[in-house]
């Protein structure tokens, strides 16, 4: 990743800023919160931590209007988070209980708001950018203005489907923003050892879909491109690709021993390139806030978080009757 | 005040670990994120990471102890200035919060294991091993390895390819090692483009080349489903018997713990629907490595079912150059004469735990391996229930269209007058994999209900 270039002179807000201060540490203190639930065993299988990238869904949900959608694979927990999610159920479907989104039965990897337009957390790598491309079908066909941000990860980009879907998404002009959160691996392998044309964003031109690369490190930035592809996008103009840069500081999931890459490698982008630190900085250059009163927010979010924890902790597991429920739906679905 | 640092869980399977290594000492000061030690799981060796800022008062569990309990603590974090010794006392006393927090974390997030291997973890019969054959105790995990190792060393022509099979040594580590014995350009990592690589597995396997094709589990094998049954398992007969696939799809299936609906189904059943393949669901890991040479040499694709839960097991395996076991030959792990059961893959363990218990109570069952599902050895089980007159049978799938339905269909056929009761099908529970921890115990088949079942048909 290239160094960031200074601010010179940010086009935010006091205000703006303050937000995305907030909802970046949100998602951080969250994650490390259930790091820690998982170490203890009150989280179990598979839990893909967020750590490094909030920025980009921070910056993206900016750009959103109420009533857009989102869909995104595994590593899921940020998006709910910045798209309204509340904290609690998040954190007691990572717990695996009753007070949890999926009632428990769906975990860290499967969890949806239909109330907040977010359609998944998906397990399988790549499965959610057809889905993402179908959303967007579903709101040209209702003609109702609505986009469509579909997540995936560098890894995912190489799965046929996508190529697929980009094919689809442009010959129909459907309103769908794919955003390729590339945090430089696919688990152990990085880009460069699984991928010849590793511009993400470039792969769209042979469909003539447009898009762009974006310092997924800079909120402000991302939230800047995400408008400009939010407006393409309700203009009609088909589907927009954003390959957003960004980076995951702690391992795949729990259990990767990441001997990938060097200690030297997540520290440097750590301490020269952290989205939060940034932000933070933007705020105490222009004075919109002391340093105590950052601190002030950084307590009212770990009570947050730790308000979640308890939440998680003490909701009881499901009833066993739940195993045999929501196999089948009952009547018609009333899907938004 | 002195926080407790516990031993860490670091993977869906992990109960215990090695503390191989601290890398701080005692008095040093630590914050969030540094490495504190490294701990040695059941597949890897990770870095722990401090969650919290403070001086480390007391290490509790000295570096290169072994088996060390999840959520045992395993040293105290005191503050600045605190004085140690009294921290940790106090520490200690407060135990009992600390504890509660364990007992919620034992009852509400403990992998379902499969049950502890029974005493007597060897079959009676085991026609592929000379008599006075030197074991030696083997993971299924390293039994895998070898196999493919040996096989490699034999045939230029094998090689092994799929996510993270190579500079990651195997995303479960079962090609640990391979990478630095045969090089790159017969251990390859792949894109993570499963229908992709399959497909062009298959291709290499028409090319004359001896293909392993690792899926990082079955469960992404989907993406890969039309390349496998269309092109691998069609081709010989759509070509008039011009062209065979000799090709190897391994990895793991089934549940693992708590990964829930997309990442614990049990496709024995799938595959064996389909002429064509050849499917292999090993339990011991003498079984695991007969069976994947065999695997390899065969002309014709071969669907390799193994178990995540199960690579971590330990069984003897016999010190021979050349251990390779047959197809189509089930083994019997325990002879008896009042009930028949009937398993294959981790459902053994299930089964064989369930033999223990009913042999308390007086009924003698006969334990069967069916080891391969395609070909499928029904006349050792047609010759066990001529004797027994009655059958149970146990796997982890779905129950509709199941191994079991299909031999209680061959049973019903083939040995009608000699059964005593009709067959009953223990199986994993009609529902997608739930990720709590309580409905997982309830949707995946259990020894308890194996032991109900055998009662069942004994009447009583
Ligand atoms: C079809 C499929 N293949 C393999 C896997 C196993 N797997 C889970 S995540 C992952 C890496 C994905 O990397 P990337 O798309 O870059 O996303 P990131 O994890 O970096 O967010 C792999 C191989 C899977 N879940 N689904
Ligand atoms: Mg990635």
């Amino acid at each position: 990743m290239a160094t960031r270039k200074p601010p010179a002179k940010p086009n935010t807000s006091k205000e703006e800023l303050l937000t995305f201060y907030r909802e970046m540490l949100l998602i951080r203190r969250f994650e490390e919160k259930a790091g820690q639930l998982y170490g203890m065993g009150l989280i179990g299988g598979f839990c893909h931590l967020y750590i490094g990238q909030e920025a980009v869904v921070v910056g993206l949900e900016a750009a959103a209007e109420e009533g857009d959608k989102r869909v995104t694979s595994y590593r899921d927990h940020g998006h709910m988070l910045a798209c309204g999610m509340d904290p609690k159920g998040v954190m007691a479907e990572l717990t695996g209980r009753e007070g949890g989104y999926s009632k428990g039965k769906g975990g860290s990897m499967h969890m949806f708001s239909k109330e907040r337009h977010f359609y998944g957390g998906h397990g399988i790598v790549g499965a959610q950018v057809p889905i993402g491309a179908g959303l967007a079908f579903s709101d040209k066909y209702k003609d109702n203005g609505r986009v469509t941000f579909t997540y995936f990860g560098d890894g995912a980009a190489n799965q046929g489907q996508v190529a697929e879907t980009y094919n689809m998404a442009q010959l129909w002009s459907l309103p769908v923003i794919f955003v390729i959160e590339n945090n430089q691996y696919a688990m152990g392998t990085s880009v460069k050892r699984s991928t010849m044309s590793p511009d993400f964003w470039e792969r769209g031109a042979s469909y003539g879909i447009a898009g762009e690369a974006v310092d997924g490190m800079d909120v402000l930035a991302v939230k800047a491109a995400g408008e400009k592809a939010v407006a393409h996008c309700r203009a009609g103009k088909g589907p927009y690709i954003l390959e957003i840069m960004t980076y995951r500081y702690r391992g795949h999931s729990m259990s990767d021993p990441a001997k990938y890459r060097s200690r030297e490698e997540v520290q440097k982008i750590r301490e020269e390139r952290d989205a939060i630190e940034h932000v933070r900085e933007l705020i105490l250059q222009g004075k919109h806030a002391t340093e105590d009163e950052l601190k002030e927010i950084d307590k009212e979010i770990k009570a947050v978080v730790n308000e979640a924890a308890e939440f998680a902790k003490e909701s009881p597991e499901p009833a066993l009757d739940e195993l045999y429920t929501d196999i089948y739906a009952e009547t018609a679905p009333q899907n938004a | 005040m002195a926080t407790e640092i516990l031993m860490p869980a670091l993977s869906p399977t992990m109960e215990e670990g090695t503390l191989a290594k601290w890398l701080v000492k005692e008095g040093d000061t630590v914050s969030a994120g540094d490495i504190l030690a490294e701990i040695e799981t059941d597949k890897a060796t990770m870095e722990f990471e401090a969650v919290d800022e403070g001086v480390l008062g007391k290490i509790l569990i000295e570096a290169g102890t072994e088996g060390v309990k999840v959520n045992t603590p395993i040293a105290v974090l005191v503050e600045e200035g605190e004085d140690a010794d009294a921290a940790v006392k106090a520490a200690q006393e407060a135990a009992p919060a600390a504890d509660a927090d364990g007992k919620a974390a034992s009852g509400g997030g403990s992998a379902p294991s499969a049950p502890a291997e029974p005493k007597r973890a060897r079959p009676v019969a085991e026609p592929e091993i000379p008599e006075g054959t030197k074991m030696k105790s083997t993971t299924v995990r390293e039994a895998l390895r070898d196999a493919m190792a040996e096989e490699m060393r034999r045939d230029d022509d094998v090689f092994l390819m799929g996510e993270e099979v190579a500079e990651y040594q195997g995303a479960y580590k079962i090609s640990q090692g391979l990478l630095d014995e045969f090089g790159a350009k017969r251990v390859i990592d792949t894109p993570i483009t499963e229908h992709g690589f399959a497909g062009l597995g298959v291709g290499a396997a028409f090319g004359g080349l001896r293909p392993i094709v690792e899926f990082m589990t079955f469960n992404f094998a989907m993406q890969a489903v039309d390349q496998i049954i269309n092109s691998a398992a069609k081709t010989l007969y759509m070509s008039g018997g011009q062209m065979g696939c000799p090709i190897v799809f391994r990895g793991p299936n089934g549940a693992a713990a708590r990964v829930a609906a997309q990442h614990s189904q049990d496709y024995a059943a799938w595959y064996a629907h389909i002429p064509g393949l050849k499917v292999v669901q090993p339990y011991s890991a003498a079984d695991a490595k007969g069976l994947l040479k065999t695997a390899i040499r065969d002309p014709n694709p071969v669907i390799f079912l193994e178990n995540e839960i199960l690579y971590g097991r330990s069984f003897e395996v016999p010190v021979l150059d050349d251990f390779t076991i047959p197809f189509g030959k089930a083994r019997i792990w325990r002879e008896g004469k009042d009930v028949t059961l009937v398993s294959f893959g981790i459902g053994m363990a299930h089964t064989l735990q369930a033999a223990d218990a009913l042999a308390k109570e007086g009924i003698e069952a006969e334990v069967i391996d069916l080891r391969t599902l395609r070909p499928l050895d029904t006349a050792t089980v047609i010759e066990s229930v001529k004797k027994t007159n009655r059958c149970v049978t146990v796997e982890e799938g779905f129950p509709v269209c199941s191994i079991g339905n299909h031999i209680s269909a061959v049973l019903m056929q083939e040995a009608f007058d000699w059964l005593d009761a009709p067959v009953i099908n223990c199986t994993g529970k009609d529902v997608p994999m739930p990720y709590a921890a309580n409905l997982e115990k309830l949707a995946l088949v259990t020894a308890k209900e194996v032991v109900e079942a055998a009662r069942a048909v004994t009447y009583r």
